[in-house]
């Protein structure tokens, strides 16, 4: 008998193929010329725009809207390209609604922000089926090694070979991109977009990419010091933090973002198994991300506990009901106490919590969730950085533009310290570390 | 990105994007933030003889019309010449002009009409290093109640007079600019040839009042309960003005009179348009009023981008290039017949077009229970009115009919050959036409 979402523990194969290729369609759909018009019609080209302002890339929001509405979609996709390189990606994963949209003038007098992330998209996708925007400066004979191939690394090795700076990227998986190809949610890039936009930003040339190659055997800071004018550490967070709760170690406890991994990188969403039951004990992206993802398995009970209150909790409310759109349970204020099973994971018991002068406390009264599957979404940590370097808040301290404690080491994205966790905040830090290293070796001559 | 530098009469800019004499020139300050914004060159806002400046209204200078959205599409205003000193005009000129100095830098002048009056502020401005003059023959409120401005610009023999004055006492290129407030624009642009101007830009502003209060029975802008005559400007008077620039640029006279285009040009189609039919360049103001210098931005990577397209690489690729296909009426060919179409699977179902044939034109769209909107060939006129209306672009077309055809309207043969009102045997005096084609 096959699959289905009621077969007992963790199973494969539980939808039909076109279920799978339903639930894992683009979550937004691409908007046509009419829709960009109309959509571009509505902005109303403030000054000094609140929606830049929010943008960590500070893309000229209202010059590419204007330009989409005047037919220069390409003129537009170089606004948004000059400040934001990934801006295809960020098109699709931008928490928009806490971003620029939050900010929308229309937002405030009607509820209904112009729809600036689906227009970037619009722009971008036009735009990057065909060319690339930029051409490098001439040879400037610096070598600049850049370690991790995700969002911070690739913006920054961008920028830097656009400056004439000749470039190796160093990378500890097979595949670029980082988070975009490993971590976001498969319905947010769709297509294999996120290895179709690594391959366009390489294509400016001057970039080499090294995979398979990790910071630490073989490859040691002090190597590429020395054969590098300066090293930038774009290598994200690559260890996760741990539940303390009795029975963590039961089986079929797994980190989310091993489990989104492994999705991400399935060519066949129904190899992918899933439990019938699924816990995910966290409140972020990544938790979410891991619920809707277990629901659009094909999981029959999806449940997502958090230890705060809904307003604390790091993924949006558009997240949030996304989530429950897809029929995934919400739990707030409330911390897991134990994991029970025989060998394998089969129920969580959680304790309520409340605050009580600030800190957060077990009410003690206690619930059980049913679980075949658990996974452990509450953060993840710096691992990896060299050692020798300063850290701040468990990340690698770095200044205004990136430049870490040693002077010819720059940091950015998720492993530096500052800003969101973003890959449109990591984007930017990317390009203002190389900007910063362009100019500390053109002063240098 | 396409080269947009313009050479206009010998006047370099990087682009051909110029801000029209107007308030956004008034002051140094403007001007250069404009500069750094991107314009390619400015008309400092008109500067009058010595003495006493003007003095402005204190109350509201602009009215507006909106279009849906609260867009706005035409501005009135009653603001005069520069209300500043002469002097202090003058030093910010040249200190603007020595900053910038591959910019463009043109510089409006009304004088009273008298020869002494106009030989006395050229030397000054040439002092300045400016790159050239405009003569402003054209405001239509106040300063036209004085004997000048437009009260100049509606007498060709004056617009003459005062032109050659200039020319014969400054090296400065002399650009005039025209009302478009009289009857035919081709008379003060001949004028203005026979005194030697360099160019003409136009328009200038239009007679206009803009609204009036219901509630106090004034006109708007309105100053303490009256209101005057302003002029008119923004996207709504482009139409206006691109006709009267067609004009001067088809009529043999003036076909080598380089021309400066002006009126509603809010975005770089807008521009190119404008240059199609004739214009060397073009001056922009309400749009920058609208939304500050920034919109250079898009009109100079917008054309950039057309230029890219169209594989040219100079501006001058794009001047005049429309005016051959310029032409009166009875040149247009009576033998092509077209029909509007229907994309049904573009069609929202908002039923605008049945609304607009059926009310107002030749009942030929017929709609169906379950709202299909269809064309009726056999009444379809070709009015353009469907497409005209329609929210969704390139829903409606109008398609030429193939010659041999049958038009079903009149049940006869589409015609290959070209016929004009000319030779139309219902014309009652095509024998006053010259024939453009033989009588069998």
């Amino acid at each position: 008998m096959p699959n289905d979402m009621q077969t007992s523990g963790i199973a494969d194969h539980r939808l039909t193929p076109s279920d799978y290729a339903d639930n894992f369609t683009d979550l937004h759909a691409p908007l046509t010329d009419h829709e960009a018009l109309v959509a571009a019609d509505r902005c109303y080209f403030c000054h000094d725009a609140p929606c830049m302002d929010a943008c960590p890339t500070s893309i000229d929001i209202p010059l590419f809207i204007r330009q989409i509405s005047t037919g220069t979609a390409d003129a537009a996709a170089n606004t948004i390209f000059s400040q934001n390189i990934l801006g295809g990606m960020c098109a699709r994963v931008c928490p928009t609604e806490t971003l620029c949209e939050e900010v929308c003038v229309r937002e405030t007098a009607e509820g209904k922000p112009v729809l600036i992330g689906q227009l970037q998209r619009y722009a971008t996708d036009g735009m990057m089926g065909r060319a690339h925007p930029f051409k490098r400066a001439a040879d400037t004979g610096n070598r600049i090694a850049v370690v991790g191939a995700g969002p911070a690394g690739l913006a920054c090795a961008h920028r830097l070979s656009m400056n004439g700076h000749a470039v190796t990227v160093f990378d500890a998986r097979a595949k670029g991109g980082g988070l975009n190809e490993f971590g976001i949610a498969a319905y947010k890039a769709v297509d294999g977009f996120a290895q179709t936009e690594v391959e366009w930003l390489l294509s400016i040339g001057g970039i080499e990419v090294k995979y398979d190659s990790p910071l630490g055997s073989g490859l040691s800071i002090d190597d590429l010091k020395a054969d590098y004018e300066a090293v930038f550490l774009g290598i994200g967070l690559g260890g996760v933090n741990a539940l303390r709760a009795d029975g963590e170690d039961k089986d079929n406890v797994v980190d989310a973002v091993d489990f989104i991994e492994g999705l991400r990188q399935a060519s066949d969403m129904g190899t992918v198994a899933v439990g019938r039951h699924v816990v995910v004990i966290g409140g972020g992206m990544t938790a979410v991300d891991a619920a809707v993802q277990s629901k659009l398995l094909g999981a029959d009970e999806v449940t997502m506990v958090y230890r705060r209150g809904k307003e604390r909790m790091s993924a949006s409310e558009f997240e949030q009901e996304l989530a429950t759109s897809k029929g995934v349970r919400i739990i707030y204020n409330a911390a897991p106490v134990r994991l029970t099973g025989n060998g394998a994971a089969q129920a969580v018991e959680f304790a309520h919590t409340h605050t009580v002068d600030g800190k957060l406390e077990n009410t003690g009264e206690t619930f059980t969730v049913t679980a075949d599957q658990v996974f452990k979404a509450i953060g993840q940590t710096l691992d990896g950085a060299p050692d020798g370097l300063e850290l701040t808040g468990g990340k690698i301290k770095v200044n205004e533009v990136g430049q870490t404690s040693d002077p010819a080491i720059w940091a950015g994205g998720d492993c530096a310290s500052g800003g969101d966790d973003l890959t449109v905040t990591a984007v930017a830090e990317g390009r203002d570390a190389a900007e910063a290293i362009n100019n500390k070796l053109t002063a240098e001559g | 990105m396409a080269d947009l530098t313009t050479n206009f009469i010998g006047i370099k800019s990087p682009n051909p994007f110029w801000l029209a004499s107007a308030p956004p020139t008034d002051k140094e300050y403007n001007v250069r933030r404009a500069f750094e914004a991107g314009w390619g060159g400015v008309v400092w806002k008109t500067l009058g003889e010595e003495g006493p400046p003007v003095v402005n209204v204190n109350g509201p200078r602009y009215g507006a019309i909106y279009g849906g959205d609260r867009r706005l599409i035409g501005l009135n205003n009653i603001e005069l010449i520069t209300d500043r000193p002469l002097q202090q005009n003058l030093r910010e000129i040249k200190a603007v002009k020595r900053d910038y100095p591959n910019h463009a830098v043109v510089v409006s002048l009304m004088v009273p009409c008298e020869e002494d009056a106009w030989k006395a502020i050229l030397g000054p401005v040439e002092e300045t290093g400016a790159d050239g003059i405009e003569l402003n023959f054209g405001c239509p409120h106040g300063m036209a109640e004085r004997g000048m401005g437009g009260a100049v610009g509606q007498v060709p023999e004056y617009i003459e007079m005062v032109t050659r004055w200039c020319k014969q006492n400054t090296r400065m290129p002399v650009i005039v600019k025209l009302t478009p407030n009289i009857t035919d624009i081709r008379k003060p642009a001949e004028a203005a040839y026979r005194g030697g101007g360099d160019a003409v830009s136009l328009i200038n502003t239009i007679n206009s009042i803009t609204s009036v209060n219901l509630d106090t029975f004034a006109p708007e802008p309105t100053i303490d309960g009256w209101g005057a005559h302003g002029g008119y400007c923004g996207p709504a008077v482009k139409p206006i003005a691109l006709n009267m620039v067609a004009e001067i640029a088809r009529n043999p006279e003036t076909a080598n009179l380089p021309i400066s285009g002006i009126g509603g040009v809010s975005n770089w189609r807008d521009a190119a348009e404008f240059m199609a039919l004739g214009a060397g360049n073009v001056q922009v103001c309400t749009a920058a009023m609208t939304y500050g210098f920034k919109i250079v931005q898009e009109m100079i990577s917008g054309l950039s981008q057309y230029m890219d397209e169209h594989e040219m690489t100079s501006t001058s690729e794009i001047v005049g290039r429309a005016v051959p296909n310029a032409k009166n009426w009875q040149d247009l060919n009576l033998n092509y017949i077209a029909k509007a179409k229907i994309d049904q699977d573009l069609c929202i179902k908002c039923g605008r077009c049945f609304a607009a044939c059926e009310d107002t034109s030749h009942q030929a769209i017929s709609m169906s229970e379950d709202r299909v909107f269809e064309v009726m060939d056999d009444e379809c006129v070709a009015c353009n009115l469907c497409a005209l209306v329609c929210p969704v672009e390139n829903c409606i077309s109008l398609d030429a009919q193939a010659p041999g055809t049958i038009d079903e309207r009149t049940g006869k043969v589409v015609e290959k050959e070209y016929a004009n009102w000319t030779t139309h045997p219902n014309n009652p005096i095509g024998e006053m036409f010259e024939l453009t084609t033989p009588d069998e």
